[in-house]
Formats: C-alpha cells, sequence, structure tokens
C-alpha cells in the first residue's frame, strides 16, 4: 500500500546507521591512514536531453538546429559558459560553481553501448553494466564494491552500498549488501507523468481531464506563486508540483551524502531520478527541463553541504540512459535518441573540464541522422573513475564488473 | 449493447466486485452476472473471522478502562509532584535555575504512559476488513457490506473503539438476510445509539427525566426515518421524530464502569423510557418495553418508501449516479415482494439488463479504487496503518463519515479529488515497479480489456512507475 511506506525502511536503516555511528570515535585516525574515497551513482530515469543541459554554442550548426529553443549565451536566461565551445543551463548555477571551481566534469556525446530507444532496456543496460538487456539483477556498482571488499583496500564494514528509494535501484544490486533509505517525503507525481494522464484524459475522460488540470493550475499556483496574467496564458501549467520535486530530489539527495560522509558509514550509494522523459514542451530554458535540472542543482548542492569535510574525496555520477533527439520534435519536445551527457562532480575530482570527442551536429554527423553520436563509451567513464577513486581492479572492471569491456579502457586522469 | 464475455466480466468485477485480480476476469467469463450470483449464495459469505478481536463490549470497556485508569495516574503524579515542588520551593527560595516540572505536566506523563487500545483494535479491524477485500474472489458481497456499513454509518471519531465491531456485529451478518433485522440490528447497536445520542436520550415522564430533570434526544428518531429508512421528504413529520424518540427512550448500554461483564452492551432500560401509547405515522404503538421500538422499526422495513429509498441508493452506488428508473423499479418491487430480503434485492439488481447497459461512467469511491489497485498487483495484505492513513488523504477516512449522512455517491462529491489520488497512485506504483509489470498487468489481470489509448500511454511510459500511475489514474480504471 501507498502511504507512510517509508516509515519501516527509514526505521531499519537508522538502526544499521546506530550501529555505524559506533565506530565514530576515530574518524581522524581511520582518515590519516590514506585516501577514503565516496562515490554516489545519481540515475536520471526517463533519458536526459544532454544537448538541453550543457549546450554546443560553439558549434556553427547549433542555432539551426534548436532554432529559438536552442540555449544560447545571449538567450533569455543566458546560458552559463563552460569553455570556448559549451554552456550550461542555467538552471544549474551550483554545478557552474563547482566547475569554476574545478570540482565538476561535464562528459558529452556519450552512451551506453546500448543503441536501441527501449527506456526500460537502456535503464538496464546502463545500470546492469551488461551490453544486452534484461541478462542480470546485479548492478555494475554493487560487483565493483564486491571486487573492493575482497581487495581488502576498502574496508569491507564501510564497504556497503547505500540505495536511495522505495525500490532498490538495480546499479546497486547484488552480493555487497546493500543498505536502504527512503525519503519520508511524497514524491509528487512529477510533471511529465501529469501531463501524459493530461493527455489520456483529454482523449478518453473530459471531465477528468478538467479536475486534473484544476489541481494542475493549483499546485502551480502554490509553488512559484505565479501572477494572475501568467495563469491566464497558461504559463502556470508549465511548473506544477515543482517545489515538491526539489524538495524530494534535496531530500534524497541530501540524505545519501550525509550517510556516506558519516566515518564508518557506506562509501558508495546511488539514487534514482525520475521524470525526464521531455516529448512534450521540453522547456530547456526556462521550463520542464529547466525545473528538473535545477532540482537537480538543488540536490548536488544539498550533497556537498551534507558531506561536510568528505566531499573532497567524493566523486558524485550523474547518469542516465541515453540521450534525445538532436532536433525539437512537433510537440516541441524530444524523443528518444543516443548520445547525452554525464555530470560529474565532487571535491574528488579534477574538474574544470568537458570531456568531449565532438561528433558535429550536421545531418551526415548524426547518429542515425537523428541523435547526438556517441563517441565516448560511458563504461570508459565509469571505469576510470572505479579504477582511480575507489581503485577497483582494472582487469574486474573488464571482467565481472563491466563484462566484455575489455576493449573500452578506463577514462584516465579524471580524479585526483 | 453488445460486449465481449471478457468485457462483460471486467465489468462485473469492477461494478459489482472490488475490480480484477490476475485470473479473476477468465474465471467468470462463460458467465459473469452468475458467478455474481454464486457469490451471494456461498454460506456466510459476509462473514469475517476475528477470532483475535474483542466484541464491541469489550473494546469499549477496554478503552474505557485504560482512560480511567489514565485519570488515576495522572492525579496521584501531579499529587506526588507538587508535593515536591513545594518542598523544593521552601527548600531553595534562594536559589536560582529550573524549576521542577509542573504537577500538570507529570499528570500528563503518567496519564500518556498507559496505552490506549483504541488504536491498535482500530488498526486490527481495518487489516481484517482490507484483507477481505484482497482476498475476495469478486467481492459482491464485500461491497455490499461497504454499502451498508456506510448506510448505517457510525463514526469512529466519535466512537472508535467500537468502529470496526460494529460492522461484523451489526452489519455483516445481515446483508444478504432482511432489511428488517439489519435495520434492527443496526439501531439497536451500541455503537449506533452512541453515536446518534440516544444513550442520553430520556423521556420527559419517565422516572429518570422527572428525576434528572432532562429529556428527549431526537437525533437517532430522526435520522432512522430521515436517512437509514423512508427518506427524506418522504412524509413523515416533526410529531413523528418526537412520537419516535419517546418510543426509543431507553435504548442504551450497560455503562462500562459498573459492569467488567457485560459493560458496552445494549440495555433497554425502563426507567429512561416514555411512558403511555405513541403514534409514528398515523399508528399507534402501545407497548412500553424494548418491543414498542422494534415494531416501529419492523414497520418502517416494510414502508414502500423504505423500499424505494434503499432501492435508489443500491442502484446508484453500484450502477450510475442517476440510476435507471426501470432498475430502481425492479428492486424496489423485490424488495416489498419478498419481505426486504436482501439477497433477492441484490440479486435482481445484477439479474437487469438495466444494470449492465449503462456506460461505465461511475466514479469509484477512492477506497474501492485503492482496493482494485492492490488486487490489480496480486498483493494480498496491506499495512492498515498506511491504507488508513491513505483514505484520509483521499478524503474517505475509513468509518469516519463526514455526518450521519455517510460518505457521498456521486462524482461531483470526489472528481476534485483526482489530485490526491494522483499522488497516492504514483507513491503506490513506485513502491511496487520492481516487482510489477504494467504489461502483465495489462495482460494477466485485465485480459487486455484496456483502451487502446491507455495501452499507448502505458507503453510510451518512461518507467514502470509512471505506466503504473498511468494505468491505475486512467478513465477505466476510475470508472465502472
Amino acid at each position: 500500500m501507498t502511504f507512510r511506506h517509508h516509515l519501516p525502511t527509514r526505521r531499519e536503516a537508522l538502526i544499521g546507521a546506530g550501529s555505524l555511528f559506533a565506530w565514530s570515535q576515530m574518524p581522524r585516525l581511520a582518515r590519516a591512514e590514506g585516501r577514503d574515497p565516496r562515490m554516489l551513482v545519481i540515475v536520471l530515469r526517463g533519458a536526459l536531453d544532454g544537448l538541453g543541459a550543457i549546450a554546443p554554442v560553439g558549434d556553427p550548426d547549433w542555432i539551426g538546429l534548436r532554432g529559438d529553443r536552442a540555449l544560447a549565451l545571449d538567450g533569455k536566461p543566458p546560458a552559463l559558459p563552460l569553455d570556448s565551445f559549451f554552456a550550461l543551463n542555467p538552471a544549474m548555477p551550483n554545478l557552474h560553481r563547482l566547475y569554476k571551481a574545478q570540482q565538476a566534469t561535464i562528459v558529452h556525446a556519450t552512451a551506453t553501448p546500448y543503441r536501441e530507444r527501449s527506456h526500460f532496456d537502456g535503464q538496464d543496460v546502463l545500470e546492469s553494466g551488461i551490453a544486452r538487456p534484461g541478462a542480470v539483477d546485479t548492478g555494475w556498482l554493487n560487483r565493483a564494491l564486491a571486487e573492493l571488499a575482497s581487495d581488502g583496500r576498502v574496508d569491507p564494514r564501510g564497504s556497503r552500498v547505500l540505495g536511495v528509494g522505495s525500490v532498490t535501484p538495480l546499479v546497486v544490486r547484488g552480493r555487497a549488501p546493500v543498505l536502504s533509505w527512503v525519503p519520508q517525503k511524497l514524491l509528487p507525481a512529477n510533471e511529465d507523468t501529469q501531463a501524459r494522464l493530461l493527455d489520456l484524459y483529454k482523449h478518453t475522460d473530459p471531465k477528468l481531464a478538467a479536475a486534473l488540470e484544476a489541481r494542475i493550475r493549483l499546485a502551480a499556483l502554490g509553488a512559484t506563486g505565479l501572477s494572475d496574467a501568467a495563469m491566464a496564458n497558461g504559463a502556470a501549467l508549465s511548473a506544477p508540483g515543482i517545489a515538491g520535486v526539489r524538495a524530494y530530489f534535496a531530500e534524497a539527495a541530501g540524505t545519501a551524502g550525509r550517510f556516506l560522509a558519516k566515518p564508518d558509514g557506506p562509501r558508495v550509494g546511488a539514487v534514482g531520478f525520475i521524470g525526464w522523459d521531455t516529448h512534450i514542451n521540453e522547456g530547456a530554458a526556462s521550463g520542464q527541463l529547466a525545473n528538473l535540472l535545477g532540482a537537480l542543482d538543488g540536490a548536488l548542492a544539498a550533497i556537498e553541504t551534507n558531506m561536510g569535510d568528505a566531499w573532497r574525496e567524493t566523486v558524485v555520477a550523474i547518469i542516465t540512459e541515453f540521450g534525445r533527439t538532436a532536433r525539437i520534435n512537433g510537440t516541441n519536445g524530444t524523443d528518444h535518441g543516443t548520445g547525452t551527457v554525464a555530470f560529474l562532480a565532487g571535491g574528488a575530482l579534477r574538474g574544470g573540464r568537458v570531456i568531449a570527442d565532438w561528433p558535429g551536429l550536421k545531418q551526415a554527423q548524426l547518429y542515425e541522422e537523428r541523435d547526438l553520436k556517441p563517441t565516448t563509451d560511458l563504461r570508459a567513464v565509469l571505469k576510470g573513475l572505479l579504477r582511480d577513486h575507489l581503485r577497483v581492479d582494472e582487469r574486474a572492471l573488464a571482467s565481472t564488473v563491466f563484462p566484455d569491456s575489455i576493449g573500452v579502457a578506463p577514462l584516465a586522469g579524471l580524479v585526483g | 449493447m453488445s460486449r465481449s464475455a471478457k468485457a462483460e466480466a471486467a465489468l462485473a468485477l469492477h461494478r459489482f466486485g472490488m475490480g480484477p485480480r490476475p485470473g479473476s476476469i477468465v474465471a467468470i467469463e462463460a458467465d459473469p452476472r452468475g458467478a455474481l450470483i454464486a457469490e451471494l449464495d456461498r454460506p456466510a459469505i459476509s462473514e469475517l473471522a476475528a477470532a483475535n478481536l474483542p466484541s464491541s463490549a469489550k473494546a469499549y470497556r477496554a478503552v474505557t478502562d485504560a482512560l480511567a485508569k489514565r485519570q488515576a495516574k495522572a492525579i496521584v503524579a501531579k499529587k506526588e509532584q507538587d508535593a515536591k515542588r513545594q518542598q523544593m520551593a521552601e527548600a531553595s527560595a534562594m536559589m536560582e535555575g529550573a524549576a521542577p516540572g509542573t504537577g500538570d505536566m507529570a499528570a500528563k506523563m503518567a496519564a500518556e504512559a498507559v496505552p490506549d487500545p483504541g488504536r491498535p483494535i482500530y488498526l486490527e479491524e481495518a487489516r481484517i476488513r482490507t484483507a477481505a477485500a484482497f482476498g475476495a474472489e469478486i467481492g459482491f458481497v464485500e461491497r455490499l457490506v461497504w454499502f451498508w456499513s456506510n448506510h448505517f454509518c457510525v463514526s469512529a471519531d466519535k466512537i472508535r473503539s467500537m468502529s470496526g465491531a460494529y460492522e461484523r456485529e451489526a452489519i455483516r451478518p445481515h446483508v444478504l438476510g432482511r432489511f428488517s433485522d439489519l435495520l434492527l440490528a443496526a439501531e439497536g447497536h451500541p455503537a449506533m445509539l452512541f453515536y446518534l445520542d440516544q444513550t442520553v436520550s430520556m423521556g420527559a415522564n419517565s422516572t429518570a427525566g422527572i428525576n434528572r430533570t432532562r429529556g428527549l434526544n431526537e437525533n437517532l428518531a430522526r435520522e432512522i426515518l430521515e436517512l437509514h429508512t423512508l427518506g427524506v421528504r418522504s412524509g413523515y413529520t416533526q410529531e413523528d421524530v418526537i412520537g419516535f424518540a419517546n418510543i426509543l427512550t431507553g435504548w442504551t448500554l450497560v455503562p462500562p464502569g459498573d459492569n467488567p461483564e457485560h459493560g458496552g452492551e445494549f440495555t433497554f432500560n425502563p426507567r429512561l423510557h416514555e411512558p403511555g401509547a405513541q403514534k409514528v405515522l398515523g399508528k399507534s404503538y402501545d407497548d412500553e418495553t424494548v418491543e414498542q421500538g422494534r415494531a416501529v422499526l419492523r414497520d418502517l422495513a416494510a414502508n414502500p418508501a423504505t423500499a424505494a429509498h434503499v432501492a435508489t441508493k443500491l442502484a446508484r452506488h453500484f450502477v450510475a449516479d442517476t440510476p435507471p428508473p426501470a432498475l430502481v423499479e425492479k428492486m424496489s418491487k423485490a424488495f416489498l415482494d419478498t419481505g426486504g430480503d436482501l439477497k433477492q434485492v441484490a440479486r435482481v439488481m445484477v439479474s437487469s439488463d438495466e444494470a449492465w447497459t449503462q456506460p461505465p461512467a461511475k466514479l469509484k469511491r477512492p477506497g474501492e479504487w485503492v482496493v482494485g489497485m492492490v488486487r490489480a498487483t496480486g498483493i494480498t495484505q496491506a499495512d492498515p496503518t498506511r491504507y488508513t492513513d491513505g483514505q484520509v488523504l483521499l478524503g474517505e477516512p475509513l468509518w469516519r463519515p463526514p455526518s450521519p449522512k455517510g460518505f457521498p455517491d456521486d462524482e461531483a462529491s470526489w472528481i476534485d479529488g483526482m489530485g490526491r489520488r494522483l499522488d497516492v497512485a504514483n507513491n503506490f506504483a513506485e513502491r511496487i515497479a520492481g516487482r510489477t509489470d504494467p504489461q502483465e498487468v495489462i495482460e494477466t489481470v485485465f485480459e487486455s480489456q484496456v483502451s487502446p489509448e491507455v495501452k499507448q500511454a502505458v507503453g510510451r511510459a518512461e518507467s514502470r512507475q509512471q505506466a503504473l500511475v498511468l494505468l491505475f489514474m486512467s478513465a477505466e480504471f476510475q470508472r465502472r
């Protein structure tokens, strides 16, 4: 059943936290023995539009591709410059600050080996680490941890994985024990779900459509305090319940950060955020996607704050199953695509860079003439982090963690 | 209207049952109407195993005992603390710093240390009730129980300890029996007497009334006429209400504090009873015992206005906000012809074509919708705290109707709650998405009796969670 379902799990988690707390007598000592890396993986389910998040403003074909929906340095609001070629979505000032402080790295035109366009299968490949969907019920992050425990380099007591959410994300499922924690906040149905339901009602049940529309307007009013004029022209519909989404993201991610910061708490965790499937009215600059990216930016800030000193030894990897079409579709959104971005943030990074082997945006340069072509295997990025940050054995990375990835060399120099 | 066998079976489950479970459409598709009638004929189908639960009287005694204990503890604690404060104040008049807590605080703490058995009883009652709804093959009889429980509602806000037991004791045994028996059981139940203030009513000329200069309370008598039997504006007068209220004086319960064995049970107390003959609807009732009231109730049960009222309400609940007059007519006639045999009335309803040809436009009430959602996922047990909290959120708190009229049964009352339903569906879907495949639900639970629009929306969803939300929020899952 639905309600207050978080409590039992939370209680369990807190029991776990209590036992971990017993080790807090000597955190400094443990730290003095060497590095004590932390890693948090955030899975964005629904497929993030990488081009809507990090825009190639220096690419001459960019404006032609997205027209007045293209993020631009002179846009409204203006995109945040990262280098001479790329600019960040203006909804992410925290990520921009971290980037400037060399604590954030962007990987662009990246993808898993999955080349179809099904969300479920794409998420399966992303989280399992196996190129074929539906093959296993364990995640690459958990398998990496299992390798670590046997390797003995990270205290096995601290190598427990943390899953945040009422369903343990696949990426952390597996042999290594998983501690789970569920935010107490009710996650409001996101904008995309509301929009889809509204669409379904409009085709099947006008009365239910009217009732839902009323609620969406009410939520928008409560959340953003938009003016009557904005309400009248329907602008309010673009922001229902976003305050609730922001609060949920911040609590889920912030709490993960708090757990990971504990001296003998879990070192590795995962959180999943839904809502990125922006088929209709994507609103990269000031709509749906901007709202979600803003919530994600707030989540990063919550992690950084809650981790305190441990932030210096942390990497947060934000990944998604695939990207979206390079062009805007007929409903001011984007459809399922291929290449996208991965955000890396954390004090342990050698950041302040956009890593991209830029494929270009001309028709012939697009994957299947529609998607941003992936030029960096996401597994290379993840393998680089696991090897250099957590010190997972490189052979294990190519065999058990990401099977059949021997040809995909770990990306060096991400941390340190 | 021609409908496939599967569609007819799905409609039977949604409209008259608790919604499809895995396999249930196939199980009844050969003869959906027959399957509904067969459920009515199953022996003791409306009863509930509740060996671990106290009777209403016992629950009431437990709660009043705990309350008395709380008071006693509070008094002792307050005395002790006040004495301590006095001592300290005398000994250290010069000293500064925090004064010890007040006696009132100590009293409150002492009282709270005595657990209140009311909530666990309420939750356990809720648990077995929802389990019955989840576990029913079709759930037609459980729906009838819910209907009658709401028709003869009491409120847990006033009498929580008894609210669940009331349904088991007064409603369940009679939902497939005679209306007059149901009426007598409900109106004579201590929970109802307490809820509608009958326990404090006394005849102005009764022994107790004269001695204590208190008198009549018309509440129960009026609601019986207005809500439970004849219906509002059906011709009764204020004189009828007063006559009936006089007749009901003496219907009360054994004070729980005085009687550890029978406290909280129904009793007729002649000292409260208004002496003499009374008139209701033109008929004089002379018997001055409990039988006087029972005779009125039996006459009300047999009144054609009651038949019409009950038939209309039943048809409105199950079939349509504005039920087809022909259907109401048939059910009303069955009621009168059979002497208020409720099983026959239910049978006539599901045997009438009018009950099936209405488009599925009726909005499910929140409880029905939630149970349907849970059944569709094959879950058979639910945490009663979650369920009852959810019902609060959805505006239909279990056994806590806003008035003696019960929860409303029309679309206008519930449609604005869609936003809340969406939140509830979203959180339910989040919890089950890891182990529930929406496509499989469509195929094995709904036997693909789902519109192309919904199939498409589910198929294109960005996640299983979203797919499940769209499925459970779809018009065809919410309407029946």
